[in-house]
Order: C-alpha cells, then sequence, then structure tokens
C-alpha cells in the first residue's frame, strides 16, 4: 500500500473543559476524496486548523506524504502541498478576483522580497492567475472587486485560491454551504474535475454532494470519529444513523 | 481611464507649484511660507513613512517618532563632535556634510526599528500600539538624561550640513533640497507599494489569515516593512534637525507621535500622498490656529473628529470625491 498523503494519529484538542478533537486518527490515500460529516459543532473546523498549523494540537502527529509536520508553521506546511478553503469565506476584500489569486501565485513562486517591479502588471504572472480562475469558471469576474461578489462566487473564489497554490492535499470546510441548487451542481462538477490532480478531505454537510463525490467518509461525533468506511457502509451503519443522520430520515 | 490621465497632470501641475513656490512667496511678500513649505515636505515624508506600516500594512505603530528623532540627534550628534573636534568614542571623527549624515541617520533608525520591530511585531493590536509606544519613550527618556547632548534642552546645530556647490545657509536652498529629497522619496515608495513586496503588506492588512494560508510567513515582511518605514522617519529627522538646526528629546516625544499618525489620517490613511496632504493641513492649520487661540489643539481635535467621521478617508478623498462630483 502507498503511504498515504495525509496520516492523523492520536489527535487531542482541548478547549477548556471542552473535548473538540478526541484521540482522532484519519488517513487519505493519494488520489481520493475522503468526506468528513458530523452534526454542528462536532469539531470539523477544529480538525482542519490543527492540520494547517493554526491551532496546535494537544496530543498526535500529522503527517503529510509520511513527513511529520507537528513542528512546521503554516507557511511551511502550505510550501509542502496543504491548503485549505474557509467555512466562512477569508478573502482579501480590497482587492480584485484576480488580485486574490495572483498573489497567492506570487507567494508560491517563492520569497516576495522584490521591492521594484509593479506586481500587477507582470503578465506572466496575472496570465497563471487567471488559469484558476478558469478552472472554477470565474474568469469573466477577474476584475470584480471581492467585495461586490455573492456569497456562491466567494466560494469559487475560495477554491481558486486555494489551487493557486498547487497543493496536493486540498482542505475543504463546506465549499456548498449557503449555495443554491445549481450553483452546488456546479461546484460538484468543479471538484470532480479535480480529483484526478489533487487528494482531498471534504468536509460537507450536502449528503449528495458527499454521496457524489466521496471515496470515503469518516463521521465525527462530538471531536471523535466514530466511524470510517465506503458510501455504502456508511450508509448502512446503524450508529451513524442514530447519532448524526437522525433514525427513521430516509437517507439519499 | 481618465484617472490615469489625470493623475499624472496632476502632480506635474503639483510639481511645478511648489518649484515656483518660494519665488512666488517672495514676490507676494510672504517669505515665511517657503519655511513654512519645507516643514510640510519634512513632516510630509515622516507621514508617508508612517502610512506605509499603518496606512498599507495596517501595524498601527505609536512609536515613529523614536525614528524621526534618532535621525534628529544622529545630525545633532555628528555635528557636535565636528565643532568640537573630539571623536565619538575615540575613534569615530564628527561631520557636518549631508552626504554623509543623511545615509548615517537613515542606517540607524533602520537599525533601531530592526530591534524595535523585531520585539514589538510578535504582538498584535492594542498590545502593539502599546509596546511601540512604550519604546519610543524609552529613547525619549534616555536622550533627556543624556548631559553631553544637551539632556532636556536639547542640541543647537550651529549651522546646517553643508552640501558640495550649496549654500544651506540659504532658506530657498534648504527647501529645494528637501524637495528633491522629497521627490525620490515619493517615488521610491509609488515603486514599493506596487511591488510585490507591498502587495503582500498591502495582502496583510486586509487579512493575516488568509496571507497565512496561501504560505506566507508574515513576520519578516512585516519587520522588513517595519524597517523600511523607521529608515524614512530617520531621514525626515535629519532633515528637521538641519531645518531647525536643532535637535532635542521633543522629536521622539510621544506627541510627536500621536501628530504624525494626525496627519496620515488627516490626509488619507494607505494613500501615497495623503500624508503629504495631511501634513499641509496640520501644519497650517497648527499656525492658524495658534495665532487665534492658545487653545489651538482644541479646535485641532474638532476638525481631526470631522474628518474622521464625515470624509471616510480623509482629505485626499474628500478632494477626490468634490473632483469626482464636478467632473
Ligand atoms: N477557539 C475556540 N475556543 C473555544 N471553543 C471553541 C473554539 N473553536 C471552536 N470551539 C468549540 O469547539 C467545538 C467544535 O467547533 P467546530 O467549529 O470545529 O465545529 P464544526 O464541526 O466545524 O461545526 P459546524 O458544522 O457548525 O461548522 C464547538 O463546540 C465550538 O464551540
Ligand atoms: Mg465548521
Amino acid at each position: 500500500m502507498s503511504t498515504p498523503i495525509l496520516n492523523v494519529r492520536g489527535l487531542v484538542k482541548r478547549f477548556g473543559g471542552l473535548l473538540a478533537t478526541d484521540h482522532v486518527d484519519l488517513t487519505v490515500k493519494p488520489g481520493e476524496i475522503h468526506a468528513l460529516i458530523g452534526p454542528n459543532g462536532a469539531g470539523k473546523t477544529t480538525l482542519i486548523s490543527q492540520l494547517m498549523g493554526e491551532l496546535k494540537p494537544n496530543e498526535g502527529t500529522i503527517e503529510l506524504a509520511g513527513k511529520p509536520v507537528d513542528d512546521l508553521s503554516t507557511a511551511k506546511r502550505v510550501s509542502l502541498g496543504l491548503a485549505r478553503t474557509f467555512q466562512i469565506t477569508c478573502l482579501l476584500p480590497d482587492y480584485t478576483v484576480l488580485d486574490n489569486v495572483a498573489i497567492a501565485v506570487q507567494v508560491r513562486q517563492g520569497h516576495s522580497f522584490r521591492f521594484w517591479g509593479n506586481a500587477r502588471s507582470e503578465a506572466a504572472l496575472r496570465e497563471e492567475a487567471r488559469k484558476y480562475l478558469h478552472t472554477v469558471g470565474m474568469e469573466r469576474r477577474a476584475d470584480e472587486l471581492v467585495a461586490n461578489l455573492s456569497h456562491g462566487e466567494q466560494k469559487q473564489l475560495e477554491l481558486a485560491v486555494a489551487l493557486a497554490t498547487e497543493p496536493k492535499l486540498l482542505l475543504l470546510d463546506e465549499p456548498m454551504a449557503g449555495l443554491g441548487h445549481a450553483e452546488s451542481q456546479q461546484m460538484i462538477g468543479i471538484l470532480r474535475n479535480l480529483k484526478k490532480q489533487v487528494s482531498m478531505l471534504l468536509v460537507e454537510h450536502d449528503m449528495d454532494a458527499v454521496f457524489a463525490l466521496a471515496d470515503r467518509i469518516s463521521v465525527l461525533v462530538y471531536g471523535r470519529i466514530i466511524a470510517t468506511g465506503s458510501v455504502e457502509e456508511i450508509r448502512d451503519n446503524p450508529e451513524v444513523r442514530t447519532a448524526y443522520l437522525g433514525e427513521g430520515e430516509e437517507v439519499c | 481611464m481618465e484617472k490615469s490621465l489625470k493623475r499624472p497632470a496632476l502632480l506635474a501641475a503639483l510639481l511645478i507649484a511648489l518649484i515656483a513656490l518660494p519665488t512666488v512667496a517672495d514676490a507676494a511678500g510672504f517669505a515665511a511660507l517657503t519655511s513654512l513649505a519645507t516643514r510640510v515636505l519634512i513632516y510630509g515624508i515622516a507621514a508617508a513613512s508612517l502610512n506605509f506600516v499603518l496606512g498599507y500594512g495596517g501595524m498601527v505603530s505609536f512609536g515613529h517618532a523614536a525614528f524621526f528623532g534618532i535621525g534628529g540627534y544622529t545630525v545633532g550628534i555628528l555635528y557636535q563632535h565636528y565643532s568640537l573636534g573630539e571623536p565619538l568614542f575615540g575613534f569615530i571623527p564628527g561631520t557636518n556634510q549631508m552626504l554623509i549624515t543623511l545615509p548615517v541617520a537613515v542606517v540607524l533608525s533602520g537599525i533601531m526599528a530592526a530591534i524595535i520591530g523585531a520585539l514589538s511585531l510578535r504582538t498584535g493590536g492594542v498590545q502593539f500600539i502599546m509596546i511601540t509606544l512604550a519604546f519610543a519613550q524609552m529613547l525619549f527618556f534616555l536622550f533627556v538624561s543624556l548631559k553631553t547632548y544637551g539632556g532636556d534642552d536639547g542640541l543647537i546645530i550651529r549651522r546646517a550640513n553643508e552640501l558640495p556647490w550649496l549654500n544651506m545657509r540659504d532658506k530657498h536652498t534648504v527647501y529645494y533640497v528637501c524637495l528633491a529629497i522629497a521627490v525620490l522619496f515619493f517615488a521610491v515608495l509609488w515603486r514599493l507599494v506596487n511591488s510585490r513586496f507591498g502587495n503582500v503588506i498591502v495582502g496583510l492588512r486586509q487579512s493575516e489569515k488568509r496571507m497565512a494560508a496561501i504560505g506566507l510567513p508574515a513576520y519578516r515582511y512585516k519587520l522588513v516593512a517595519f524597517i523600511i518605514s523607521g529608515m524614512g522617519c530617520g531621514l525626515a529627522g535629519a532633515l528637521m534637525a538641519n531645518f531647525l538646526r536643532f535637535a532635542s528629546p521633543d522629536m521622539m516625544h510621544w506627541t510627536k507621535s500621536g501628530e504624525l499618525m494626525i496627519m496620515v489620517i488627516l490626509g488619507g490613511v494607505g494613500t501615497l500622498f495623503g500624508p503629504l496632504i495631511g501634513a499641509a493641513v496640520f501644519i497650517v492649520l497648527e499656525s492658524v490656529l495658534a495665532s487665534w487661540t492658545e487653545n489651538w489643539q482644541l479646535g485641532l481635535g474638532l476638525i481631526l473628529l470631522f474628518v474622521v467621521l464625515y470624509t471616510q478617508g480623509g482629505v485626499q478623498a474628500l478632494g477626490a470625491r468634490l473632483v469626482g462630483r464636478s467632473a
């Protein structure tokens, strides 16, 4: 078996008395879309923040492609191929759509201690940034200010910015939340196309999207992973049905 | 489109006006205007330097007078050792040559900014404001206690630094030297804010979280921005010491840091020329209000309140909106 792209062992995070991450073990295999589902407040976002190094776990280890990253800063982890999108979108509001992607390309290309040339007239940089906008179908909105984007467009831009860092593993925190039906379908299409290039950990409440995309699913409840398995296994797991999917409620 | 044409034309007009200013002022019998304009240029450089971290980078430093003072004292101390003929620490000769004192002032204030920045940039928000303020006040009290260099009373510089072929005792010459340096300074600043470096600095102001998520190690960029900003204030301080022929602890008092901030806010936070406009408004208001009433600071405070509450981006934005409306 090939080394997993992400390997989490015994991860624990406490907020005072609250156990937000409770001895989580999790792997994402190369080329896989691994969905992470769970009720509100289960600790999904907290888990992603720890993977990125934005939050420090109390216990446990995180390996990226076989290499421990526990002591590395967020910036270092990103350079090793980790990227995330934010559930509550986090973009540069005074910049245009294209600027937001271009700055991610710029940072990936190396240090930014360049004090003279105009970053906005670097044709190669702008061109490359457009490529990622094209991937998410936003190239026609390139010159729009982020502050003027709709919620759905912001979600798409989040994805384009994450892709611009050229990740090996993409951590998606509820990319469909707040999207209309058509927008969700479009996002599912985009993610399906991306599957060839990048592995994903997909946090999502939209079960249609999860069942459409995921190779494996893990279920997180009160910080603990109560089940991991294929779509069918999770769908039929009685514990999952009571704890999360809700008894009696028809799934899909 | 229209804006991109308007701007260079406006700048050219401004530059011509500034070049003509001393002659016009003399002809009109307002010779004092040249001195006023010299101060505006110098404070404009200092305020624009502060604005680079405050407005562009979102780092609210309340201690930038420290670098202004370091620049001033560099000129003053080098001049004292030059005029007494005894080297500093026994081996560094003093000098009255501006081509030496200005670069030395810039380097020393840069080093001081590196030290203060390295220690304060680990924090953020109110803590950062308080730490920068504390460092500046420490330097203030250090220079107050340095009796060799005048202590409380400051250092008198009997003659402005010399520049080859120029008569620096002439007020017009000093003005033109400051104007030339200001033009150069703003040209460099303009390149800087539009560069890749400026791009990440402005990005950090908008969202540090986002910048970390795209892989930017923020600290080192903030530190370099802080150093550049300190160097700019040091340059301004050195010019001010030459202009006033005086350096004193007041240059680094917290009220001076506050004045620089007021200039930035008056003119327009995060704009290239806003701080220069802010410096002009501040200095003109100061002289006009001071001639009316002893409590001129009260008037200034009211005007500042108006600017913050009603102009949404300082005098520069107000002007832009008025021009935009009439056009
Ligand atoms: N910084 C923090 N300090 C204290 N408690 C926190 C903090 N961040 C999250 N929590 C708590 O940890 C728990 C997990 O939160 P988290 O945001 O990770 O849940 P989630 O699974 O992402 O939920 P949702 O589906 O609503 O996004 C919640 O009870 C939350 O209140
Ligand atoms: Mg969440």
